[in-house]
């Protein structure tokens, strides 16, 4: 795996010690999309600490995912502010239209449908960010736009 | 270039005080920019050099100027002209009124109260009952640039606190009473003592960015808008302790937070602001940034220290505090972001005039951020004992469309719900704590009638139950169970005798978690069953008063007034509706899934729910 060691060497650049867990595994996720279990025991070898320390860092935090992602980041903001203007609702009609499943990805597999607890746009709320693109007051009719957007966004790149 | 004193630092702030004779801020917070203000900005460059004025009129991207609501705010200084919610195609005649020295009549801001229109700044409502000390430079300040901070004065105060000794400045600290913002409210000056006199010759001051509490982003505001005045902060902090090491802990959704502080960290290293030997006076401080992964309970300063070094953010027991056994066993001293933005104007106008501001228990200024069922979102600082109505009504303008106000919810997934007989509470540490709240990080959510009470607990403790680290039984199980049991209630599976069993579970919780997130989570479920008892009963009856628990719910179509328009049949993602065109539709009640899809579409305000 040529990517994997290519990638560890940006990850474990000038990194030292367990105190360099976590910006390790940052970088990493940020060269591989996600943490792989392989990528991980590497990691564990050459900073000198047990797989275990690891892995229990890894599945601790929620930024990390041990599992690929889709190629489409939905991210559904469930702060209060968003929640109270009606958040469960677009997050419900979302996954249900995109047809996501336990592990967060959408049936096609293309977008991975994340909730994150406010993104400091309660002005727009509801909002939700798709690939980095913001969508203010959100309603449900709007989730119909735009899963058609992302649909042919697919489409297009297929 | 490196300062080698503080005659040189005098000498570059007289350098780069002369700007144009105009500027043109531009918002560049995290709402204005989703509101399209990078385009404006844009924009605006290139109209005014077009127009060859590029000399006579400066444009810069600010921080949050803290009225998220009305983006993207733009405002023209010095004359302080405020033109909110300006579009790129809007920039020409901008451009234009400025060359002619005019305003743009049609695009100030209207007061929705009285329909007057509102030239300048200052006199917009939302600003007039504010008091601004950390945010006052925010809509003024490009933060990527240090001469702006210089400018303005900045690091005056860092030059006046290295001519003290270092006891002298933890002295004034001390006098103005300055009180930890990051929720518990602990006066600075003693925990900067505390840490001062712990034996070791390493110690570390770290600046807790890490603002978990979801719907709360004044720390972000402040970091993205004026970074260099947390590091003047903690250089201050540094000194007066004596440490010669730093962290600042990012919460890892602050891409733009964390770019900024880099930036300042780079120019003050440049300046020899920050490394050895600072603006000759042989103290020397190095600064770290560290990019949280994720996880609210690293908050909590044990287990953000348990994060730095590389570990699960898990909180230990205290004592040992941070302040005798901190960062890699030294000695350790932790604030908050707005804590450590207030050092500099203490040091530089003195203890006595921080305690002219707020009241005798809380000297000084708070930053909210408004949010929810108001008018005016956005981040408002006030003066401390200042009244939740003065805040919610006066500022914030109240509810919108009309709605009567409920309640506030305060302090974050571990504050409290207060009712409106509770509005005219001063807002300090102890009258909130009192009420069932607190301070917190400071999020003010407003809700309105249409809020459900049991719900919101549900959602606060969803929240806690989620990120309790799952070490100690109290919390891990004690808020799951209490999760279980509202879940039930909001979904009109409530028993008998379950408020009961959710008020032992949450003193319990409360008094035997290990640290303060279980010490913590019950405090929304029980200030709702304190203030709102009776929403609950309902729920055990299977009503839910503000139509909020679907469970709880049905839709269907008043007859009398729905004109057949097929609006809501065809935004139905169940298909659930149906009618002829021009007569009266039906909603099938075992399809519908209550999404309010119809609701929102429908134009004569047909649908009914009960
Ligand atoms: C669960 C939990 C989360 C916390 N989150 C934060 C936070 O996001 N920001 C913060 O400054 N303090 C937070 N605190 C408080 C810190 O433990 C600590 O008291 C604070 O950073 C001290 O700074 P101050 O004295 O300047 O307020 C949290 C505490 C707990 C128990
Ligand atoms: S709560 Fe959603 S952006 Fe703040």
């Amino acid at each position: 795996m040529a990517d994997l060691e290519a990638a560890l060497s940006v990850a474990l650049q000038g990194a030292k010690g367990p105190g360099a867990l976590v910006p390790v595994l940052q970088r990493l996720q940020g060269e591989l999309g996600y943490l792989p279990g392989p990528a991980l025991e590497e990691v564990a070898r050459r900073l000198g600490i047990p797989p275990a320390r690891v892995f229990g860092v890894a599945t601790f935090y929620s930024q990390f995912s041990l599992k690929p992602k889709g190629k489409h980041l939905v991210r559904v903001c469930l702060g209060t502010a968003c929640h109270v203007r009606g958040a469960p609702q677009i997050l419900a009609e979302l996954s249900r239209q995109l047809e996501v499943g336990e592990d967060g990805l959408s049936r096609d597999g293309l977008v991975s449908l994340e909730e994150v607890r406010c993104l400091g746009a309660c002005a727009l709320g509801p909002v939700v960010v798709v690939d980095g693109e913001y969508w203010g007051r959100m309603t449900p009719a709007k989730v119909t736009q735009l899963v058609r957007a992302l649909r042919e966004r697919g489409k297009g790149e297929a | 270039m490196r300062l080698r004193g503080p005659e040189e630092l005098a000498e570059l702030r007289e350098r780069v005080g002369r700007g144009p004779p105009l500027t043109v801020a531009v918002c560049g917070g995290t709402g204005c920019r989703a509101f399209g203000a990078e385009a404006v900005l844009s924009t605006l460059r290139r109209e005014i050099d077009r127009a060859g004025l590029s000399g006579d009129i400066g444009v810069k991207m600010t921080g949050c100027h803290g009225f998220c609501e009305r983006g993207p705010i733009v405002v023209v200084r010095p004359q302080g002209l405020f033109y909110p919610g300006l579009k790129p195609e809007h920039v020409p005649r901008l451009v234009e009124s400025l060359r002619r020295d005019r305003l743009m009549e049609e695009l100030l801001y209207v007061d929705p109260v009285s329909g007057r229109r509102i030239a300048r700044e200052e006199e917009v409502p939302f600003y007039q009952g504010q008091q601004r000390v950390v945010l006052a430079a925010n809509g003024h300040l490009d933060p990527t640039s240090i001469q702006d901070y210089i400018a303005t004065g900045g690091y005056a105060a860092l030059a006046k606190a290295l001519q003290m000794p270092p006891e002298e400045v933890i002295e004034e600290i001390k006098r103005s009473g300055l009180r930890g913002r990051g929720g518990a409210g602990f006066p600075t000056g003693r925990k900067w003592e505390f840490c001062r006199a712990a034996p070791g010759q390493k110690k570390y001051v770290i600046c807790n960015a890490d603002e978990g509490d979801p719907g709360a982003y004044m720390d972000r505001s402040v970091l993205e808008g004026n970074p260099h005045s947390v590091i003047e902060g903690m250089l201050i902090g540094a000194y007066a302790i004596g440490a010669d090491e730093g962290y600042v802990y990012v919460r890892a959704e602050y891409p733009l937070a964390v770019k900024h502080l880099r930036t300042a960290i780079t120019q003050a290293e440049e300046l020899g602001l920050l490394g050895e030997n600072i603006l000759g006076s042989g103290f020397s401080f190095r600064l770290h940034v560290f990019e949280g992964a994720g996880a609210f309970v690293c908050g909590e300063e044990t287990a953000l220290l348990a994060s730095i070094e590389g570990r699960r953010g898990q909180p230990r027991p205290r004592p040992p505090f941070p302040a005798q056994k901190g960062l890699w066993g030294r000695p350790t001293n932790i604030n908050n972001v707005e804590t450590w933005a207030n050092v500099p104007h203490i040091i530089a106008r003195g203890a006595d005039w921080f305690r002219s501001l707020g009241t005798e228990g809380s000297p000084g200024t708070k930053i909210f951020s408004l949010t929810g069922k108001v008018r005016n979102t956005g981040l408002v600082e006030v003066p401390m004992g200042i009244t939740l109505r003065e805040i919610i009504f006066g500022i914030g303008g109240g509810p919108p469309e009309g709605k009567a106000f409920k309640a506030v919810q305060i302090g974050g997934p571990s504050g409290g719900c207060l009712p409106e007989e509770l509005l005219d509470l001063p807002v300090d540490y102890e009258s909130l704590t009192g009420a069932g709240a607190m301070m917190g990080s400071g999020g003010m959510v407003v809700l309105d009638e249409d809020a459900c009470m049991v719900d919101m607990a549900r959602f606060f403790l969803e929240f806690t139950q989620a990120e309790s680290c799952g070490q100690c039984p109290p919390c891990r199980l004690g808020t799951k169970r209490m999760l279980e049991i509202l879940t039930r209630i909001t979904e009109g599976r409530g028993r008998e005798g379950d408020l009961e069993v959710l008020e032992e579970l949450g003193w319990g919780v409360k008094e035997a978690s290990l640290c303060a997130l279980g010490g913590t989570a019950p405090n929304p479920v029980l200030s709702t069953l304190r203030y709102f008892r009776a929403e609950y009963q309902a729920h055990l009856e299977g009503r839910c008063p503000a139509r909020a628990c679907r469970a709880l719910i049905t839709y269907r179509i008043d007859e009398e007034i729905c004109v057949g328009c097929g609006a809501c049949a065809k935004v139905c993602p169940q298909g659930a509706i149906s009618g002829e065109p021009g007569q009266p539709h039906r909603i099938t009640v075992e399809l519908c899934i209550r999404c309010g899809a119809c609701l929102a579409a429908c134009p004569k305000g047909a649908i009914r729910v009960a």
